[in-house]
């Protein structure tokens, strides 16, 4: 992957779009970070808790009888054996560390799907943070058992009853309390995205992922990496953890967009939440509204480094629908016996579309489990 | 001092003229396409005392604003109010203000039309000069000379927490006046002024002559008051956005934003020192 310079850039995309009074706290950030990064014990502090609290290093599944249904061969990273559900605590148990070293003593998150609220309100309560959760009300409604959960673990839930009501709502209101929040908060961001240096940090955080799952598919390919490796994107941080491990391989790298968010199939570049990348945007500059049948997934807008690595052809990104979700969601769980997340059934929905990939290897990213989004969906298939 | 420039665009020049009149200053906000009477709104806060008047052009995601600007942004945005379209309304009424017009939006309108043509589709319509509060120093360099070769003065913001070297090449750069952020948070209305906004004020002094505005929370005569006076924060002048939508969204027209104008004008021309 790619060391953005001083400017945070990735090619043209990236950057540090905030306003000036939050400047001073993503400069003080990225040199925490920094910092943190490059310091023995905060590594081997950070590697202890993935090990003995998140639960890694999570296993790779070789999947016997999809694998003959699909006629490819199928191997799943499966992030939704992690503690809270999806590769979402890895981030946020990294930044909740950095939190801790640089002092602060409250975090701040933004949700779609509630995983990341809900990882956030687990690392919070482990490190005895003040914790506040900013989510769509649209989100709060669909993802009712995770507003719960995170209630459960102590955090304070604020619906966000404006603009689409969705994640990309979360965010300008995470945004908005951090800038009054900024000598005492850390907004603990949930994706590859926002102004430098988050895209870098979070993708260092989710780099785990794609570490192990080399190792793991050299011991299961006799030494070979995977043909293929495919990740569902909606800022984009499952894809850019999974994608660390393979970008200096010969592997193909595919993100998967949902029809209805597909900023890089179907966005400009633009500016919005602190950086210039790819934007569901009308010709004015306006956002347009995301629709996904999955929260998570359900943002105008998409990480900095996957916009570069569209331009720059090193990686290539696909959209499906809603209905091609729904039918892997339910595949998988009948030759598997796995019930994901919507969102990483985007990413199996492309696999199991996708001609060219009949006797290739192809590794995906199962980035969560999908007790979450059980009643949506037994709702949708009524 | 930064040392003293003399090459002032036409709302730096106004406002300094009018600073040298003993006058503080006096800059409402308007939502450009909240209503189909905006542009009389316009007209008649700036009759009623204003010393500038500055225009919001409605962004779908506006992350610095509080719930008012918040809600008369998305009003404004379901009239179906766009940039050209609202650039239009005002470059066809030909209103003569008397006063500069400055344009506050965010980064995005100006990023998708591209920095020349949106810096001249805001000089077409009389625009003087452009507040755009996502866009810091580090990233603002291409805006700013595109700006400049427009005739549009870029206005930059200093905030609470700017350190010292920061806000010298703010102070530097910034054109028509210096937007002081009264204090840390989003904009809309308070119950006080915060202290941080006198503190950023004299630190803004000590680097430039040119006129330092305070914006974010001023809600009342009373701020206005406290805000322009030595005593107090010692500004210039003030930016009054938030107390004055909320009188229009809930159901005021010209008349009442004039009045409302009217006395805030009244206030710190006889009560600020
Ligand atoms: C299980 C799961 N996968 C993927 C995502 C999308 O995020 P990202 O693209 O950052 O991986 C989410 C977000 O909520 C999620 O919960």
């Amino acid at each position: 992957m790619i060391e953005p310079g001083d400017d945070g850039r990735f090619g043209e995309f990236g950057g540090r779009f905030v306003p000036e009074a939050l400047m001073p706290a993503c400069l003080e950030l990225e040199a925490a970070f920094r910092a943190a990064w490059a310091d023995p014990a905060f590594r081997e502090e950070y590697d202890q808790v993935l090990r003995e609290y998140a639960g890694r290093p999570s296993p790779v599944t070789e999947c016997h009888r999809l694998s003959e249904q699909l006629g490819v061969r199928v191997l799943l990273k499966r992030e939704d054996l992690n503690h809270t559900g999806s590769h979402k605590i890895n981030n946020v148990l990294g930044q909740a560390l950095l939190t801790r070293r640089m002092g602060k003593p409250r975090v701040i998150a933004e949700t779609g799907a509630g995983q990341h609220g809900v990882a956030t309100a687990t690392a919070a309560a482990l490190f005895g943070l003040d914790c506040v959760v900013y989510m769509g009300a649209i989100d709060v409604e669909r993802q009712a058992l995770n507003v719960f959960r995170m209630r459960l673990l102590g955090a304070e839930v604020v619906p966000v009853d404006s603009g689409s009501r969705t994640l990309k709502d979360a965010v300008n209101e995470a945004m908005r309390d951090w800038v009054a929040s900024v000598e005492t908060t850390h907004y603990c961001l949930g994706s590859v995205m926002g102004p430098h240096p988050y895209p870098w940090l979070v993708r260092e955080l989710q780099s785990v992922i794609g570490a192990e799952a080399r190792e793991q598919c050299h011991a299961l390919l006799g030494g070979a990496d995977p043909d293929v490796v495919v990740a569902c994107v909606g800022g984009g941080s499952n894809a850019a953890g999974i994608f660390a491990g393979f970008v200096d391989t010969g592997a193909e790298l595919v993100g998967v967009e949902p029809a209805g968010g597909a900023a890089i199939g179907r966005g400009v570049p633009g500016v919005v939440h602190g950086m210039r990348s790819y934007l569901l945007q009308d010709e004015y500059g306006q956002v347009a509204e995301a629709h996904s049948i999955s929260a998570g997934l359900d943002y105008p807008g998409v990480g900095p480094e996957h916009a570069h690595l569209a331009t720059i052809g090193r990686a290539r990104y696909e959209a499906v629908t809603d209905a091609e979700v729904l039918d892997a969601f339910q595949l998988l769980a009948r030759t598997e016996g796995i019930i994901c997340a919507l969102e990483s059934a985007h990413a199996l929905a492309w696999v199991a579309r996708e001609p060219s990939l009949r006797g290739r290897t192809v590794l995906v990213n199962l980035s969560g489990r999908g007790d979450k989004d059980v009643a949506e969906v037994e709702r949708l298939l009524r | 001092m930064t040392g003293v420039r003399t090459d002032h665009g036409a709302l730096e020049a106004h406002l300094r003229a009018r600073r040298a009149e003993g006058r503080k200053l006096l800059v409402p906000y308007v939502t450009a396409g909240l209503d189909d009477r905006w542009l009389e709104t316009l007209a008649a806060v700036a009759a009623a005392g204003a010393d500038a008047v500055e225009i919001g052009i409605p962004f779908s995601d506006p992350v610095m604003d509080g719930p008012t600007i918040q809600e008369a942004s998305a009003r404004a945005l379901a009239n179906g109010a766009t940039p050209p379209g609202v650039l239009a309304e005002l470059g066809r009424a030909g209103l003569d203000v008397g006063v500069p017009l400055v344009v506050m939006t965010y980064y995005n309108l100006a990023f998708r039309a591209g920095h020349h043509r949106f810096a001249s589709s805001l000089a077409e319509a009389g625009i003087a000069g452009a507040i755009l509060p996502d866009l810091p120093l580090e990233e603002s360099e291409g805006w700013e000379s595109a700006a400049a070769a427009a005739g549009i003065e870029p206005v930059l913001l200093a905030a609470p927490v700017t350190p010292d070297g920061r806000l010298r090449r703010i102070c530097e750069r910034s054109r028509g006046f210096v937007y002081a952020v009264s204090r840390m948070g989003i904009t809309g209305e308070r119950a006080s002024v915060a202290e941080s906004a006198g503190v950023l004020v004299r630190r803004i002094r000590a680097l430039t002559d040119t006129p330092v505005l305070v914006g974010f929370g001023v809600s009342t005569p009373q701020h206005a008051v406290e805000v322009c006076s030595a005593r107090g924060a010692g500004a210039d002048g003030v930016i009054v956005a938030s107390a004055l939508l909320r009188r229009l969204l809930d159901g005021g027209g010209p008349d009442d934003a004039a009045t409302f104008v009217a006395t805030l004008r009244d206030a710190i021309d006889t009560e600020a020192d």
